[in-house]
């Protein structure tokens, strides 16, 4: 999932200034995993931004924001509250598509930080960086683009201490993590493979995929 | 061809000396340090911002350096460059007759001094060295494009033999040779039969490339201990730790200065005579940090001449 974080308040107090009513607009689904904009962070927030003389018009909560159809279809009465202001409790993604359908302007509530998993309650950890060539078949089901600081695609540089990464001693070095799993699954012989160059042609970005046959 | 290659390739004990160009645009003290090793190296190696932290580009001392007559080694990192970038500078490296290069992955911008700068990491180490023997195979760019004219470098890594497990080591040596590296240069080398450990995976594993042993004379006991704790691949066995220290206290007592830094520098003869007398190594690579002047006096004192 996308994993967010709270931005200071003061910081999103100053994208509000000048709005004396505002609407807000929560996420079902990661936001909500990432306690940054599920019911009870609408509810919280709603207080302080009354705290500080703002009236909060409405409230809406899509299931995905980053879905159009769904969130089209949840912003209706927060667009007929006719806001000042709108903010967004989702990622990055969530923002853009709710501020394609507010005529008024739409603030993030969130940082967006990266694409991960919840490894238990709070705690999340970046796994994959949506590198468009996916190594994870040859490096036992560890990547190496996004657990290594560096991106390494060869094996490890020299920088691990005691196993840790250079960067940052709290981590693993993704390769002596890819080389035990390789060791545990019988494939120890894949650490040897050279592997070829990706480049970043992929990612080359904005990037768009259609499967639907038709025109966009 | 390359001065390093002609000497490794022609069985000799090859020598070269790390320097690091300035942090500002005076390269004054680097070209009389440099003056100093003229005759006494095969090659003068210059770092591309080692420990990630930010010093003129090695180019320009690189040119400096032919300019003055002497052979210098281009490193050049994946870390602050593109593969364009990297490519653009070794031909416009190659117009000035820099014909040796050392291609390392490089440390990363959050140890360095400007952690705000992009690590790049477009190309690692095996990627840059891939990259450029494509190019000289094939006359043709990073981008599969023609080039007018076509370089041939003599290509190095590096490796880190005090690594755990080494067999990941070994196995990215092998890469690195397989993607033209001729000549590898260690991490800092201070216990020699870790290195004839290192040395017998290497012939193990079937690598054929002239290893050189990375020596870095030592200063004080506390240069010591900091390196220990803090640079990957470094492992000054205690014995020499307390060598330094008694140097210190010896030095304390008689009042005389620089007592550990002259038994840092016959230590390191002292592990250059052996390495060279046994056989272990085709050669080493000195790395005196900050401390180049020294250089001609350890190879004095090992007794190696090139």
């Amino acid at each position: 999932m996308i994993i967010t974080q709270k931005k200071p308040l003061e910081e999103l107090l100053g994208m509000l200034d000048g709005a004396k009513t505002v609407a807000l607009v929560g996420c079902g689904s990661c936001a909500t995993a990432c306690a940054t904009g599920g019911e009870k962070e609408i509810a919280d927030l709603s207080k302080v931004l009354e705290q500080h003389g703002m009236k909060v018009v409405a409230t809406a909560m899509s299931e995905y924001c980053c879905m159009h159809l769904k969130t089209r279809t949840i912003l209706k009465p927060v667009i007929a509250a006719n806001p000042d202001a709108v903010v967004a409790m989702s990622c990055g993604d969530g923002v853009q598509v709710i501020a394609q359908y507010c005529k008024c302007p739409v603030y993030p509530s969130n940082n967006t930080m990266f694409l991960g998993e919840s490894v238990k309650l709070g705690l999340f950890e970046e796994a994959c960086h949506l590198c468009g060539d996916c190594v994870l078949g040859k490096t036992g089901g560890i990547c190496p683009i996004s657990r290594c600081a560096k991106s390494l695609v060869n094996g490890p540089c020299g920088g691990s201490r005691n196993g840790k990464c250079e960067v940052n001693p709290e981590n693993p070095c993704a390769w002596i993590e890819i080389y035990n799993k390789l060791v545990e699954l019988g494939q120890e012989y894949k650490i040897g493979i050279t592997r070829d160059d990706k480049g970043y042609e992929k990612v080359s970005y904005p990037r768009t995929i259609n499967i639907r046959g038709d025109k966009k | 061809m390359s001065v390093l290659q002609q000497a490794l390739e022609n069985g000799k004990f090859g020598v070269t000396a790390e320097m690091a160009p300035p942090k500002g645009c005076d390269f004054s003290e680097q070209m009389a340090a440099a003056e100093l090793l003229k005759g006494k190296v095969h090659a003068i190696n210059v770092t591309d911002m080692q420990s990630a932290c930010l010093k003129a580009s090695s180019i320009g001392l690189c040119v400096k350096l032919k300019l003055a007559g002497l052979e210098p080694i281009i490193q050049m990192t994946g870390r602050d460059r593109s593969r364009m970038a990297i490519m653009g500078d070794m031909l416009a490296a190659a117009s000035f007759g820099i014909d040796t290069m050392l291609a390392l992955t490089g440390d990363h911008t959050m140890v360095g001094d400007c952690k705000a700068s992009k690590p790049v990491y477009d190309l690692d180490s095996v990627g840059i060295l891939r990259m450029l023997s494509t190019m000289e195979a094939t006359g043709k760019d990073c981008g599969g494009n023609d080039l007018a004219s076509t370089p041939t470098f003599y290509k190095g890594a590096a490796v880190t033999p005090v690594y755990e497990p080494q067999i990941l080591q070994i196995n990215k040596l092998r890469q690195k040779v397989d993607a033209g590296a001729r000549y590898i240069q260690t991490q800092g080398i201070f216990d020699l039969d870790a290195l004839k450990r290192f040395m017998d995976e290497v012939y193990k594993a079937g690598i054929k490339a002239h290893i050189m042993a990375g020596i870095i004379p030592l200063k004080t006991a506390g240069m010591a201990k900091y390196m220990n704790e803090n640079v990957p691949g470094i492992a000054v066995p205690q014995d020499m730790i307390d060598r330094l220290a008694a140097a210190a206290a010896e030095g304390k007592e008689k009042g005389v200065k620089g007592l550990p830094a002259r038994l840092g520098i016959e230590m390191a003869a002292e592990m250059i005579a052996k390495i060279k007398a046994e056989g272990l190594c085709d050669g080493v690579h000195i790395m005196a940090i900050g401390a180049e002047k020294n250089v001609p006096t350890i190879l004095e004192k090992a007794g190696v001449e090139i």
